[in-house]
This record gives structure tokens, C-alpha cells and sequence, in this order.
């Protein structure tokens, strides 16, 4: 008996405790470098949020200007008061605040860039409008350009080289007058969400990008989910085993896999260039998502199809239902909620999509809102292309913003597919 | 007038549900058993006319607008659309269009105002023609369903058939979008090796997709070699698989092995966000954060920096496909069998070993499959390089450098002005044939192994 405990292994053996604690070591390395890859995951998360935010939250509010605007009945006449000159008024409401700039057209034309461009066509509006206002003189809000918001979003930096400035030291000195005289104010930018596209970033708005994309997902909707259903029913229940089925089940499956940019490729030839569909349009940009968003919701519909239990099935074959009464008038009822978290899911993934939009030109420079699904328009992902490749320090804050509202309408969708995933969630 | 013709169709349907439903009643009412219950003889109406009265409508809607302008083009006086490119005759059906809808810009010629004038009365009478064929199509099928109700019609059968035939429709519709990609991009693409010769295509080593616009501009012919297009697009790709591979991986080893349950309930679906952030979002992310950080990090080290480098294009895509890689390989070391698992743990080997030694070369298959999607998506990815990738084409491997992709070249070739008779044009959709080939041949390879795998374990 003696002799067997001598064989035994030495678990003290110093070679032995040495292996143990590398092997220790790998298991804490192996759980370190997990937990690193996790956090860079996480990191760039927030890197992009943060970055997202710390840009764009600068967007959601816009410098404006309160001046008091004389309507002089020798610039705009009440006939026709649409062909006022409106600049000629703005210079010299301008010129009224500051009595000692030199009158000279180039002193003047820096003192009037504080105003936006669009400053003339508010008025212009204004007096169309209401003729009754020439010859008074009325308080005006108007937007100021795009340097001095940012001048006063604290972007540019007045210590800086004058030279590396895109506004001069007088113009400063102009605009922190208007500053003490209390004229600027810093409002909400409501501007963003209620007007269409500009070339001036002080003017743009998402208007006609958000009615886009309501009308391309409305489309998209109409098509895809009738088809969807139509077409998972059809594989979940009625289809024979056969060479059909699986061409179609194959089919699904790589449509799913295929890249976006392809679906705009085929958008371009087929409905562009063969059918004579008008470019850019909403209805267009429809379609092209619901064939992509064809496949999530066929896949989400049979999943759901199966989640019913072949009791409810069997039970109403029982009673003496026939095949499409039992789907049509039990499983699909009590599948509902599943196909419509799925549908919530690809519609959310459709609004996202830019690529096919861009190659059925839904990147126009369009400064309306769309009235139906036939006008050309934008729609949001592609807005913020647009946005991105402008050249005006403006649009930087504007794209982030322009993100963010396409995030919170993300996150708006899939909150509501998780919701109804909760609250029609059944265990059988 | 599209609108009255599908009010017609809308009162078509109900019309015809409630005659059938009525005469059906009648029959059980004058003591005769039906067949089928009387609402299975409305819907039977209802679908008879509405199918293929709808069919009528969509397709007339489809077809009126290239018809209409066929006949425009045919009635101009002969000789003003000869020796006109697309682009301008296109240019001139707008103008005809424009004036049409009341638009006129200028004084535009006699011919054009007479266009004009024929185009509004051609749609008003493909208007008139569309209600009145409705209206026909629609009264006949009521007829015709009506004169079908009797006692013994199997009017059950027949409805649900319709249904059926419906939804087998519906079903095939992906297949007709499938022939529907390979039509398009096929005929496009004949179009263009008509003009370009295919192995100048294929081997070519000089993309330069510029037409010269007159005929004695000096300018490059154009040089159509998909080589370094190619070559661009498997630098991104290799760089994206670079970040996204370990950190997928290693995640969801985490994630598998030794994350409890409330850490893996948060950190799924954090990790999930970044795969529902659209690609356009990723693509701002790259030029705003990505690429200065670069830039100002390879300035620090006296690197010499292209603008827009593969490295920052193709990491941000690695981070999109991070979620991607990790829910995969969850799945697959998840379904390796607990057997597996619990016989490594009693001989004694650590997690760490059972995780690498045991789980990760049965789950090979299943993230290889997981890996090669990732590859595919890469390949396809198009918002991320449309804006943070360049836009010239260079035969290089360095991912500092800049370089182009298929997509982004597609891309950029359709925005803009597209005559569908340029090389250019058409260069893209032989370049959407390519990556359509490419991503297909990824595709099907990965499903096939990962379901080869699937099938050792079940």
C-alpha cells in the first residue's frame, strides 16, 4: 500500500505549480483580451455618439438677429410689392445701427453679411404677405450667416492670426455691437425641422428629407408587407416539397445577402430605364426598399408562423375549419405581433439605407418639401450625404444634427418593436 | 383619372361581394343547400374582379409613360432628333414635358408647343381609354363570377384557390427580383464589353473612367482596367477584417465563456447598436473623428499621409462588422455540444483551454461561414468608402495611401447625369456585375459550409 502513495503524482512539484500558474495566466490573459476587445467595441460606441453630439448639439440653435426693418414706400411699392428692393432695405436698416460706417459699397457689403442671405426673402414674404406693413417700420427676426453663428457659438476664435480667420476683426467689432445692444438672440432652431434644403446653412432644414423618407418608407410598407406575408405564408403552409420551393427558398436567402448598392443598380435600369419612372422620387425609392426589406420580413414572418403551436392548428382543423381558414382566421392573428416587430426591424433598417437612394438620384439639391410620393425629393441618409460633402463649416453641426434626428427616429422604430415584442410576447 | 379608375375597381369589388352574396342567400333562402357557405360566393366575386382588374390598372400605369413618349418621339417632324445623342433628346422630352405642364421657359420652337399640346391629349386619352377598360374588365368579371352562383358551385374552392395562386405570386417575387438584377446588369453589361473589349476590362491595369467631351478635346480616352479598382477594394476589406476579425472574436469568447448572464444581457445588445447605426452614419464618423486622428497621428510619427487613407475607410468598417462577426461566432461555439464542453472541464483543463483547445476548433465551420459573410459585406459596404475612401484608382497595397473601390466607383459613375449610351454609365453596371458575382460566390460558399457544419452536430 506503501508503495502505491510514492507513485503518486507530486502536486507540489515546483515544474508542476509553475505549469499551473502559466496556465493560470493564459486563462487571465485570454479574459483580459476579451474584456479589451469588449470595451474597444464600446469605445467606439461612444467615440461616435459623443462625437455625433458634441458636434451636432450646436445645430439646435441658431443665432438670430432682432433689427428694427423700415419699410420704405420709395424701395417697395404696394403694387407689386414682391419686386421691393429688399437688400437696399436690410443695408440700410444696417446702416441705421451703425451711423459711423463710411458709406462705401465694400464697408457696406461687410456690414450686411452679418444678415443671412434668406434675411431679403423673410421680409420679402413678410410684406407680400401684409402690404399694409410699408411704411412702417416693423421688429424682425432674421437668421445671421453662417461665420457669425458660429462666431457666436464660440467656433471661431477671435485670438486667433486674422489671416486664418474667415471673419476680419472689424466684422467682429460690428457683430459684438449688435451683442451689446442686445439685438442678438439665440433661439431654438426650429429652422432645422420646418424648412427644406439651402445652399446657406443657416437656412437648411430637414423638412423635405423627413416628408422623403416618409413617403419611400410609406411605399415601402404598402409593397412589402402584403407581398411578405403573402409569400412566408405561402413557404411556412402551403408549399410542396419541391424544385420550386427550394429555388425560392435559395433565392430569399442570397437577396438577403446581397449588397444594397446592387438594388440601386437595378432601380436605375429597370424602373428608371426601362419603365420611364421620373428620377429622384420618393415612390421610386419605395420600391427599390421594399425589395430589400422583402427578405427580413419573409424571414420574420415564417419565424413567427412557427412560434404558433400546432395545436391551435390542429384544434381548428378539428372543428372543421378548412387549410386557410385556420391560417388566415387563427395563426396569422396570433402571429401578428411577431411580423410586425419584424416589419418595424426592416423598415427601421430601410430608412437607413443610402446607397440605392443615391443611384436613383434622391441626392438632388431640392429646396421644397415633396407634396406627394412623386415629387422629387430627398430623403434623410441622403440629406446627410449631401450635408457631409458641402464645403461650409456650417454644415459640419448641421450633419451631426441631421444624424441625430435620423438616430432618434432609429431608435423611435425599435423602441417600438421591443415594446410590442413585450407586450404580445406569449408563452404557449 | 388613375384615381376613378381604382374607385371603379373599389366599387367593382364591393358590388360584386354583395350581389354574389345575395343570390347565394337567395338560393339557401328558397331551400336549396350550398355547396359553400354565401360568403365564399362574395369573396369569390370580389376576388375574380379585383385581381385582374388591379393587374390592368399597374401594368397600363407602367407601360403609358414609355408608350406616350414612343409616340411623341415618332410624331416630331422628322429630321430634329437626328444625329442627337440620348442625353439630348432626353433634355428635349423634358422640355416638351415642362411645357406640357405649363412651365415654359423662353420661346420655345413651334414643334415643341405642337409636342406639347399632342402629349397633354395622348395622356387624356390614355386616361379616358384606362377608366373605360376598367369599367369593361370590371363589369364582364362581374358578369361572369354572378352567373357562376348556383347551388353546387364550389365556391370555397374556387376563392381559396385565388388565394393560393396569390400567394404563390407573392412568393415568387423574389425569384423575379433575382432575374430581375441578373437582366438588368447582364443586358447593361453586354452593352458596355460592345464598347470596351472584355480583357481590357478584366486585366486592365488604368482605370480612368473620363470620356472626352468634344471630339478633339486632349483628354484621356478612357481606360476601363478593373485591376486596381479590385485591388482598392481588397485593401478596405482586408483592413476591416483586420479590426473586425480579433475584436468579433475575442467578444464573443468573452461573451460565451465567462461573462455572466446580466453582463451578456447588456453587452449583446450595446453591441448590436453598432450594427443598426446606418452606414452613412459610419461614413461621417470616418471623415469627422477617424481620418484627422490618423492624419495628425502619422504627421506626429513624419509618415506621409494620404487625405482620405484605406486605413480610416476600412477600420470604421471594421467596427460595423464587429457585431456581425461576434453574434456569429456566438451562435456557433453555442452550438457546440455540452458534451464537448464538460468532458474538457473534468480532465481538468481550464475554461481558457476548453474555450480555444475544445469549443473553437468544433466551432470553426460555423465562423468561418460567419467570417466569409463578414467579407461579403465588406466587399458590397458602399456609404462608408463612398465618403471616406478616394476617389482614384491606384495599384497599391498600402493601406496609408488612397485608394477606390467597386462601389465607390459605381457610385460616383451614376451620379449625375446618366445617358444610359457611355461607357461610363455602363462601366458601372459591369462593375455591379462583378461585385454581384463576387459577393454571390462568398454568399453561397458561406451557407454551405456553415450548414454542412450544422449538420455533424445535429
Amino acid at each position: 500500500m506503501t508503495d502505491a502513495t510514492t507513485d503518486k503524482f507530486d502536486w507540489a512539484a515546483p515544474a508542476f505549480q509553475a505549469g499551473l500558474r502559466k496556465r493560470k495566466r493564459n486563462e487571465l490573459w485570454l479574459k483580459g483580451l476579451g474584456l479589451g476587445a469588449i470595451s474597444i467595441a464600446f469605445a467606439m460606441l461612444f467615440l461616435l455618439v459623443g462625437s455625433l453630439i458634441s458636434t451636432g448639439y450646436h445645430a439646435f440653435t441658431q443665432t438670430h438677429l432682432r433689427i428694427a426693418v423700415e419699410f420704405d414706400p420709395d424701395l417697395v411699392s404696394a403694387d407689386a410689392p414682391e419686386r421691393g428692393d429688399f437688400r437696399k432695405i436690410l443695408t440700410n436698416t444696417m446702416q441705421a445701427n451703425f451711423p459711423d460706417v463710411a458709406d462705401d459699397r465694400v464697408a457696406l457689403r461687410r456690414l450686411t453679411s452679418v444678415l443671412s442671405n434668406g434675411a431679403q426673402f423673410t421680409i420679402r414674404d413678410m410684406v407680400v404677405a401684409n402690404p399694409e406693413l410699408i411704411g412702417q417700420t416693423v421688429k424682425v427676426n432674421v437668421p445671421v450667416s453662417d461665420p457669425y453663428d458660429q462666431l457666436n457659438k464660440g467656433l471661431i476664435d477671435p485670438e486667433t492670426d486674422e489671416a486664418n480667420r474667415r471673419l476680419k476683426d472689424d466684422e467682429i467689432a460690428n457683430f459684438l455691437q449688435l451683442k451689446e445692444a442686445g439685438y442678438v438672440t439665440k433661439p431654438l432652431n426650429w429652422a432645422l425641422l420646418t424648412s427644406a434644403d439651402s445652399r446657406f446653412p443657416e437656412l437648411a432644414g430637414l423638412k423635405g428629407a423627413i416628408i422623403g423618407s416618409a413617403y419611400a418608407l410609406l411605399v415601402c410598407f404598402l409593397l412589402s408587407f402584403p407581398v411578405g406575408i403573402g409569400a412566408a405564408i405561402y413557404l411556412e403552409e402551403f408549399a410542396p416539397k419541391n424544385r420550386v420551393s427550394d429555388l425560392i427558398e435559395i433565392n430569399i436567402n442570397n437577396l438577403a445577402a446581397v449588397p444594397s448598392v446592387v438594388f440601386g443598380l437595378l432601380s436605375l435600369a429597370v424602373f428608371i430605364g426601362w419603365f420611364g419612372m421620373p428620377r429622384s422620387v420618393p415612390f421610386v425609392g419605395g420600391l427599390t426598399l421594399a425589395l430589400m426589406t422583402l427578405p427580413t420580413i419573409i424571414i420574420a414572418t415564417r419565424a413567427a408562423l412557427k412560434a404558433v403551436p400546432p395545436s391551435i392548428r390542429e384544434a381548428a382543423l378539428g372543428v372543421g375549419a378548412s387549410k386557410q381558414q385556420v391560417v388566415f382566421g387563427h395563426v396569422l392573428p396570433l402571429a401578428m405581433p411577431g411580423i410586425l416587430t419584424g416589419t418595424i426591424i426592416g423598415l427601421a433598417q430601410a430608412l437607413g439605407e443610402t446607397a440605392p437612394l443615391l443611384l436613383i438620384g434622391m441626392n438632388a439639391f431640392i429646396t421644397s418639401a415633396p407634396s406627394t410620393p412623386f415629387d422629387s425629393s430627398t430623403a434623410l441618409p441622403t440629406q446627410i450625404f449631401i450635408w457631409a460633402d458641402s464645403p461650409e463649416r456650417g454644415f459640419v453641426s448641421r450633419t451631426s444634427a441631421a444624424i441625430l434626428v435620423l438616430l432618434t427616429f432609429l431608435i423611435a422604430m425599435n423602441a417600438i418593436a421591443i415594446y410590442l415584442r413585450h407586450k404580445f410576447e406569449r408563452k404557449w | 383619372m388613375t384615381l376613378i379608375a381604382f374607385l371603379i375597381l373599389f366599387a367593382a369589388v364591393v358590388i360584386g361581394y354583395v350581389l354574389n352574396l345575395r343570390s347565394a342567400r337567395a338560393i339557401r333562402a328558397g331551400g336549396v343547400p350550398l355547396h359553400s357557405l354565401a360568403g365564399f360566393h362574395g369573396g369569390y366575386a370580389a376576388l375574380m374582379v379585383l385581381i385582374p382588374t388591379f393587374f390592368l390598372i399597374v401594368i397600363w400605369l407602367l407601360f403609358q409613360g414609355t408608350i406616350i413618349e414612343l409616340l411623341i418621339k415618332a410624331g416630331l417632324p422628322s429630321g430634329q432628333l437626328d444625329g442627337l445623342g440620348t442625353g439630348q433628346v432626353q433634355l428635349i422630352m423634358a422640355e416638351i414635358r415642362s411645357i406640357a405642364s405649363g412651365r415654359i421657359f423662353g420661346q420655345p420652337e413651334q414643334w415643341k408647343i405642337d409636342a406639347a399640346e399632342r402629349f397633354l391629349s395622348l395622356r387624356a386619352t390614355s386616361g379616358m381609354l384606362l377608366v373605360a377598360a376598367t369599367a369593361a374588365l370590371a363589369a364582364g368579371l362581374l358578369y361572369y363570377a354572378h352567373s357562376r352562383v348556383t347551388a353546387e358551385f364550389r365556391a370555397r374552392q374556387s376563392a381559396e384557390g385565388i388565394v393560393l395562386g396569390l400567394m404563390w405570386t407573392c412568393a415568387t417575387v423574389a425569384i423575379f427580383v433575382t432575374i430581375g438584377i441578373v437582366a438588368s446588369l447582364l443586358v447593361e453589361t453586354i452593352r458596355f464589353f460592345e464598347m470596351v473589349p472584355f480583357w481590357d476590362f478584366v486585366l486592365g491595369t488604368s482605370w480612368e473612367p473620363q470620356i472626352p467631351l468634344r471630339e478633339d478635346q486632349i483628354a484621356a480616352k478612357g481606360a476601363f482596367g478593373m485591376v486596381p479598382v479590385f485591388l482598392g477594394t481588397l485593401v478596405i476589406a482586408t483592413v476591416a477584417m483586420l479590426v473586425a476579425t480579433p475584436i468579433g472574436l475575442l467578444s464573443a469568447i468573452y461573451l460565451h465563456e465567462f461573462a455572466s448572464h446580466k453582463v451578456r444581457a447588456v453587452v449583446k445588445p450595446v453591441l448590436e447598436i453598432l450594427a443598426g447605426v446606418p452606414t452613412v452614419v459610419y461614413g461621417f464618423f470616418a471623415i469627422l473623428v477617424i481620418a484627422p486622428a490618423i492624419r495628425s497621428f502619422g504627421a506626429d510619427l513624419g509618415l506621409p499621409i494620404a487625405p482620405n487613407t484605406a486605413l480610416a475607410a476600412g477600420s470604421v468598417m471594421g467596427i460595423m462588422l464587429v457585431p456581425f462577426i461576434s453574434s456569429f461566432a456566438d451562435d456557433a461555439l453555442g452550438a457546440v455540444p455540452r458534451s464537448l464542453r464538460d468532458g474538457s472541464l473534468a480532465v481538468g483543463a481550464t475554461p481558457a483551454e476548453t474555450v480555444l483547445k475544445v469549443l473553437f476548433p468544433a466551432a470553426i465551420p460555423g465562423i468561418v461561414g460567419g467570417i466569409l459573410l463578414a467579407v461579403s459585406r465588406a466587399i458590397g459596404e458602399t456609404m462608408i468608402v463612398v465618403m471616406a475612401a478616394g476617389l482614384i484608382a491606384k495599384m497599391t497595397i498600402n493601406p496609408l495611401d488612397s485608394v477606390t473601390t467597386v462601389t465607390v466607383q459605381i457610385v460616383t459613375l451614376l451620379i449625375g447625369d446618366t445617358a444610359f449610351d457611355s461607357p461610363k454609365t455602363l462601366a458601372a453596371f459591369a462593375l455591379g456585375m462583378v461585385l454581384f458575382l463576387m459577393t454571390l460566390v462568398i454568399n453561397v460558399a458561406a451557407l454551405r459550409i456553415v450548414r454542412k457544419y450544422r449538420e455533424i452536430y445535429d
